[in-house]
């Protein structure tokens, strides 16, 4: 089932690029049915064969038997609930009423990064896991260069060389992971099973390190991690707004993800031995992220430096789930922090994008002083960014402070000073959101060269709006739900996890 | 040994039918009007289709031939069908290219003889027919990439591969002789029993490899690639960048596998000429404003790869699998890039890629499958001979040489995205010329065999190959 969720979409992509009969509104449809479908699959797979305490719904199917390569497929808890996240995100992506050239092609590649991203959370070997990490940057890197606006090339090369290299890095870490096993497999189960670089332990550290940088490092790019994040607010600027949502609640994620699978699961010793500083790497994007993001007198550039600062927050979490410090309770709240905070801000940010996107169609301007009083003009879309804005910012009852508390009450427990600094963060990121509203939503309007008339949600943007967020809102009041699902004390507790 | 009556015509068929069909091809483009030369085209392939099917009717044998002279092994029989299959793509390149040429067909003659050369280099167990196979190999090669013989650059690229290939010979030659004065044969059964051991022999052992080399375009002896790449004819161009290789490659590793470690550290020098010619072939390609001359020095960096399988030859049991799958996965990528330049006319001048991909996406597409595969990024062929030849670098203990392998590869993608970025995002200055349709569906022949087909039958393939 999770193989027939990743070639779907893939098969509807080639055949949208492939069939040039079709009209925009069937490619719109298309779009829409096979990004629903895999979502269906997925919760099918939750209903029916729920993973408790390892992988579920495994599949294998042999490709290279001498190397070790293979179709392998499977979830555990944090996988399943990302690709859910990210099957949401694409069917409200597809779903989202875009004016636009070429639509045919659009739509083709929404599919196509909605199969490759789907793969690469369920994915259970590491060339393919490579493949797919690669192929969903060649994805948006098409959707940002043809659809963006503005500089939308020079961004997407930034973004396309960025992440590359920094796929690069990935790649020979896994080579070099897959090497050192006793018997050569990319096989991730077996890897985490028995983490290969830990017997090393004699060879001395040096390669297990180098190792866990080229992964640091090639994640942290897609993450992004201070002061690797400079690709990003270009690419959000220039992006249409469905795309910008993608990148920012699925692509991103896959940072945190790999972070997670390869550097935490595959060599734990080695991640707890460099825990601090990754904690610290964290911590300045918190900083860095809410700082900058606070200074941007653009709508979008603004939304994007804070996808900065929460991403931070994940790592944090990461970061304290991974170190040997503290108490396994501890730990595992941390993870499971990351993870919810992974979710959240998939949810949420996918929301805050499309909020922007509606600037852009409407005026074209994301200039946040050209703005005013807009509460008046169009109250559904003030409730809704004031909702998503709210949620971002960590709101008791809301999805943000639920994955919010988690970290920050994991992270007390092991680097109380960093944890203590990360709070800040919080607050400059409340601030930054309520000034936000109060300059858009509530406040005077500009005197001149203001945007005059302003049309309010229509009925089909409404319903995805509310559908993401209504989800922000259930995570916010009754979590549990999600916490038992990602389940993160059996990551921790997997063979070898946790140190 | 066996006396001289040991002459089984039978198993040198695929060398047979590719000298009959040279002869024959050469006749026709005699007696046809130069119009109708492009008929030769489909001969010579079929010529090539028929020696395939023969060399690989002989697959599985596994003994010498002619008096010791030729070995059939599993390296010789896919050593031909490699140098077989890759010059029948060029061959399909040329008649859009070589359409007003008025030596038209004659050039198809041209390229069977250089095929049967590399053939002749690639069976060889003897020094003697080594070297008539290399001479064979070189002289037609001066031809091919001259073809042009009123642009200057084709002469240029001509001359410097000929004065070249005339010192590396001249040294092969003036070692083989005294490798066979000293060793008293150049049989190579009789030389692994008792390879001798005197310096002079030694130097001349040096010399024959620093003749093969040149063949293999490895420094020092690499200086013709990136000129030929750039002046020769595009088809010959493509298959002097990849076939004199494959046999090169595979002549050394015979030699090196003869050599026993005590008498000369022959890996050890391997091994360094890999290193340094890796390292240098991407340094030059680094800032390369003519595409043609890039491909031409990511083809040197690529036999740097190569040789290490050659370096770690008898202490990494793979080391033959290895080289030989790289090789032909080397050479489909390289074809694939030529083939979707010889579409574009040619088109060379880096800045006149701009947008490129705007008009021409298939061709562009193509183009970089072909750069992604010879990087290395999976799941394309690439990956997996370069990951072949990582894992035999580290079985045979070199692993300083695999690292800075990995190194170059990092660094190579730079001139590769160097080409697709501004083909992709630039914008068009005038619509680009093509060359027909032709060419272009062999780059994407080539891609196609990068992408599925050769990924897809890896396992079967690589247990063909190291004979397990």
């Amino acid at each position: 089932m999770l193989t027939l969720s990743v070639l779907l979409p893939l098969l509807a992509a080639i055949a949208l690029a492939l069939l040039p009969r079709i009209g925009d509104r069937m490619a719109r449809l298309l779009a829409v049915v096979f990004t629903a479908l895999p979502m269906v699959l997925l919760l099918a797979v939750w209903m029916t064969d729920p993973p408790s305490g390892g992988f579920a719904a495994q599949f294998e199917a042999p490709w290279i038997p001498s190397l070790g390569i293979a179709w392998r497929v499977g979830v555990d808890g944090m996988s399943l609930a990302l690709a859910l996240m990210s099957a949401l995100i694409f069917l409200a992506a597809a779903a989202w009423p875009m004016q636009i050239a070429r639509a045919r092609a659009y739509y083709a590649w929404i599919l196509f990064l909605t199969g490759v991203s789907l793969g690469l959370f369920v994915t259970l070997d590491l060339v393919i896991f490579y493949v797919f990490f690669d192929l969903s940057l060649v994805g948006m890197y098409f959707l940002i260069g043809r659809w963006g606006h503005g500089d939308a090339q020079h961004a997407a090369l930034k973004f396309f060389v960025y992440t590359l290299a920094g796929s690069l890095l990935i790649l020979i870490a896994i080579i070099v992971l897959a090497l050192s096993m006793p018997e050569l497999t990319f096989d991730m189960r077996a890897i985490i099973a028995a983490p290969p670089l830990a017997a090393l332990a004699d060879g001395g550290t040096v390669v297990p390190g180098l190792v866990l940088l080229a992964l640091v490092v090639g994640f942290g790019i897609k993450t992004p991690l201070f002061p690797l994040h400079t690709w990003l607010p270009p690419a959000h600027v220039n992006a249409p707004g469905p795309a910008s949502a993608i990148l920012a609640g699925v692509l991103l994620k896959m940072g945190t993800y790999g972070l997670v699978r390869l550097g935490l699961q595959m060599m734990p010793e080695t991640f707890a031995r460099w825990a601090f500083w990754i904690a610290l790497l964290a911590l300045a994007s918190i900083l860095w992220g809410a700082i900058v993001a606070y200074a941007q007198p653009n709508l979008k550039r603004r939304i994007a430096y804070t996808s900065v600062n929460h991403m931070g927050y994940t790592v944090l979490g990461i970061a304290v789930a991974g170190s040997a410090a503290g108490t396994e309770t501890a730990r595992a709240l941390a993870l499971t922090g990351a993870v919810v905070e992974m979710i959240a801000h998939g949810l949420i940010t996918g929301a805050l994008f499309l909020v922007a996107g509606v600037f852009w169609k409407r005026t074209q301007d994301y200039e946040i002083a050209h703005y005013g009083g807009l509460a008046e003009e169009a109250p559904r879309l003030a409730m809704m960014a004031t909702l998503a804005a709210f949620a971002s910012l960590g709101l008791p009852g809301l999805a943000g402070f639920v994955a919010e508390l988690h970290i920050f009450l994991g992270a007390f427990a092991v680097y109380p000073w960093v944890a203590a600094a990360g709070l800040l963060g919080l607050l400059i990121t409340a601030a930054l959101f309520l000034q936000l509203l109060r300059a858009v939503f509530f406040g005077p309007r500009p005197a001149e060269g203001g945007v005059a008339r302003f049309a309010d949600l229509d009925r089909t943007e409404m319903a995805i709006l509310s559908a993401l967020l209504a989800l922000v809102v259930l995570i916010g009041i009754w979590p549990l739900w999600l916490l038992e699902l990602i389940d993160a004390a059996t990551i921790l507790a997997a063979p070898g996890g946790g140190g | 040994m066996q006396g001289m009556s040991d002459m089984p015509l039978g198993d040198l068929a695929p060398e047979l039918a590719v000298l009959l069909g040279a002869v024959g091809v050469l006749l026709l483009a005699m007696l046809l009007p130069q119009r109708h030369h492009r008929l030769c085209a489909p001969i010579t392939i079929l010529v090539l289709a028929s020696a395939t099917a023969l060399a690989l009717s002989q697959a599985g044998a596994e003994r010498f031939t002619f008096s010791g002279t030729f070995r059939l092994d599993a390296a010789t029989t896919w050593g031909r069908v490699m140098v077989l299959g890759l010059t029948a793509l060029c061959v399909a390149m040329t008649p859009a290219w070589m359409e007003d040429d008025r030596r038209h067909g004659e050039f198809y003659s041209m390229m069977l003889l250089s095929a049967l050369g590399a053939m002749a280099m690639i069976g060889a167990a003897d020094l003697m027919q080594m070297l008539m196979g290399a001479l064979l190999s070189s002289v037609t090669g001066y031809v091919l990439a001259a073809y042009h013989r009123d642009w200057e650059i084709s002469l240029e690229a001509g001359m410097k591969y000929f004065l070249l290939g005339a010192l590396a010979n001249a040294l092969m030659v003036f070692g083989a002789i005294l490798v066979m004065g000293l060793g008293g044969s150049t049989d190579y059964q009789q030389l692994s029993n008792a390879f001798p051991t005197e310096p002079l022999a030694l130097v001349g052992l040096a010399c024959v490899v620093f003749g093969l080399f040149f063949k293999l375009g490895a420094v020092p002896g690499h200086a013709w690639v990136p000129d030929v790449a750039e002046g020769a004819p595009l088809p010959a161009a493509a298959f002097l960048t990849v076939v004199p290789k494959i046999a090169g490659a595979i002549a050394l590793a015979r030699l090196v596998a003869l050599v026993p470690a005590e008498a000369m550290p022959l890996s050890a020098l391997v091994a360094t000429v890999a290193a340094l010619t890796m390292t240098w072939g991407n340094l030059s390609a680094m800032w390369q404003e003519d595409l043609r001359r890039l491909l031409g020095w990511s083809s040197v960096s690529q036999t740097g790869y190569a040789l290490m399988a050659v370096a770690v030859l008898g202490r990494a049991p793979d080391a033959w699998a290895a080289l030989i799958a790289f090789m032909g996965v080397y050479g489909l990528a390289n074809i694939a890039c030529f083939a979707v330049v010889a579409h574009l006319r040619g088109r060379t001048e880096l800045a006149g890629w701009a947008g490129i991909g705007r008009q021409h996406p298939l061709a562009v597409s193509i183009l970089a499958l072909g750069f992604l595969s010879l990087v290395g990024i999976p799941p394309l062929a690439g990956f997996l001979g370069k990951f072949a030849l990582f894992k035999v670098a580290l079985d045979g203990g070199m692993a300083w040489l695999a690292l800075l392998a990995v190194a170059n590869t990092v660094l190579s993608l730079f001139y590769y995205l160097r080409v697709l970025g501004p083909a992709v995002m630039g914008t068009p200055e005038k619509s680009a010329a093509t060359l027909g349709r032709a060419n272009l569906w062999i780059g994407a022949l080539a891609a196609v065999g990068v992408v599925l087909l050769l990924p897809w039958a890896w396992q079967d393939l690589w247990r063909a190959l190291s004979g397990g």
